[in-house]
């Protein structure tokens, strides 16, 4: 079946080696665009003619261009424009962050423009704040909503994240064709228990986070 | 930007267009066909199919497209399936996309509120006529919004066939930019045609999207 490449030598290892490198991409691209996001998607709330404008010009480039299609323009274009190098990390960091800022953004204001006027008015009636309001009665709500989604996020982040291949990261899918390739003689059969054990390490890692976003809604609602 | 080298690859863009949006049009159909199939399966709590079906979904969803495809494209031929790789890319498409429209269209036909059910039954309509003229429509505009963004997401994923040595839009461009250094043109025609490929779907979603809002209301 393939599978008794992966025990010879150190391939195990390198093929989690090489999930490391792209969830550890996905991980920092994250971080990125959940703080940017928080921001922007704040900032879509206020329903400021500019921002509206601007916002929603970004929401449509990241809904209908394809990640790679970015991934490409910014690791062939930035080269081109400036005439520097641009390592292929780099690049996959700066378009991940900016499409998952996007996503993050719309679940802000999503969750934000959810919560009924009722909420506001009822606040001022009992005297509270702007500010009081904000923190104690609308940002728990938001969190609460929001929290689920936004480890959806992650998943969706580091199945996006295989793509850093195509740009020429040695990620888990370059490891695998490389030890495929080595060992093309003595197991003929490798691709398939190569892929198919690549296949199950990318459902071990999306699922229990899954799972624990779906446990959170229910929990939450 | 030079306007000889556009014009020069215009036919070529052209081409790789045509069969990125056949195998996209495919893959999201087959995905429609998996994913109706699917979610009948779960609603109505078929035994033993339901448990596969949610076995499917959940692997599918929590795995890229891209390692699916390795997957089929190089792992399945060792073992003697071989397949065409434009099948191969339709196939792909289509058991991910098939998985997303189960959730999609099940979460559809469980938002619909029991007392639908229950009326629709105590007015003396049969289960089938329950089910077809009362839970189906409300279902299905309850999932609109969720079918689109799915549609949309299909075909942005189309973008990954290059991986199976496809002709595509993004082997195409690779491969220009690799021969002759047209880095800025290639790039310009592969956004161009994106969009052309992409914005109609997302402006007329919006349209579906609130069309179908507009009928729950009205109900």
């Amino acid at each position: 079946m393939g599978f008794e490449v992966l025990f010879k030598g150190k391939n195990m290892v390198r093929l989690l080696q090489g999930l490391g490198v792209a969830l550890q991409i996905s991980l920092i691209s994250v971080a990125i665009s959940i703080v940017l996001g928080l921001i922007l998607g704040m900032l879509m709330s206020l329903k400021k003619p500019f921002i509206n404008l601007v916002s929603r010009v970004y929401l449509e480039i990241v809904r209908i261009m394809p990640q790679m299609v970015l991934l490409f323009i910014v690791f062939f274009g930035y080269t081109k424009l400036t005439g520097r190098n641009i390592s292929a990390e780099s690049s996959s960091l700066i378009v991940f962050s900016f499409w998952g800022t996007a996503e993050m953004a719309d679940l802000v204001r999503g969750c934000m423009a959810g919560i009924p006027k009722i909420q506001y008015e009822s606040s001022r009636a009992l005297g509270l704040s702007r500010l009081q309001t904000y923190i104690y009665v609308i940002i728990p709500q938001i969190v609460r909503r929001l929290l689920p989604l936004s480890i959806n996020l992650i998943t969706r982040m580091i199945k996006t994240t295989s793509l850093i291949m195509m740009i020429g990261i040695v990620e888990v899918l370059k490891v695998g064709q490389q030890i495929i390739e080595a060992n093309r003689k003595s197991s003929p059969h490798a691709a398939f228990g190569v892929f198919a054990t690549i296949f199950l390490l990318y459902f071990i890692a999306c699922w229990p986070i899954s799972c624990l976003a779906k446990y959170l809604e229910k929990k939450l609602a | 930007m030079d306007t000889r080298v556009l014009q020069e690859y215009l036919p070529i863009f052209a081409e790789a267009f045509l069969l990125t949006v056949k195998i996209g049009l495919a893959g999201v159909a087959l995905a429609f066909v998996i994913g109706i199939l699917g979610a009948f399966i779960r609603y109505f709590k078929l035994p033993l199919l339901s448990e596969a079906v949610k076995g499917y979904v959940e692997l599918f969803r929590n795995t890229p497209l891209l390692v699916q495809l390795f997957f089929i494209y190089y792992g399945l031929p060792v073992m003697g399936i071989r397949i065409s790789a434009e099948i191969c890319g339709i196939v792909g498409l289509g058991l991910l996309g098939g998985s997303y429209m189960t959730e999609s269209i099940r979460s559809g036909l469980e938002a619909v509120p029991v007392i639908q059910t229950e009326s629709a039954l105590s007015l003396g309509m049969t289960r089938s006529q329950t089910f077809l003229s009362v839970i189906l429509p409300q279902a299905f505009s309850l999932s609109v919004p969720a079918l689109v963004a799915n549609v949309i997401f299909l075909l942005k994923e189309t973008s990954v066939f290059s991986a199976i040595s496809l002709m595509d839009l993004m082997f195409t461009a690779k491969d220009l930019i690799g021969l002759y250094y047209n880095t800025t043109e290639s790039l310009f025609l592969l956004v161009v045609f994106y969009t052309v490929m992409l914005l109609p779907v997302s402006f007329v979603g919006s349209i579906a999207e609130k069309r179908s809002r507009f009928k729950m209301f009205g109900d």
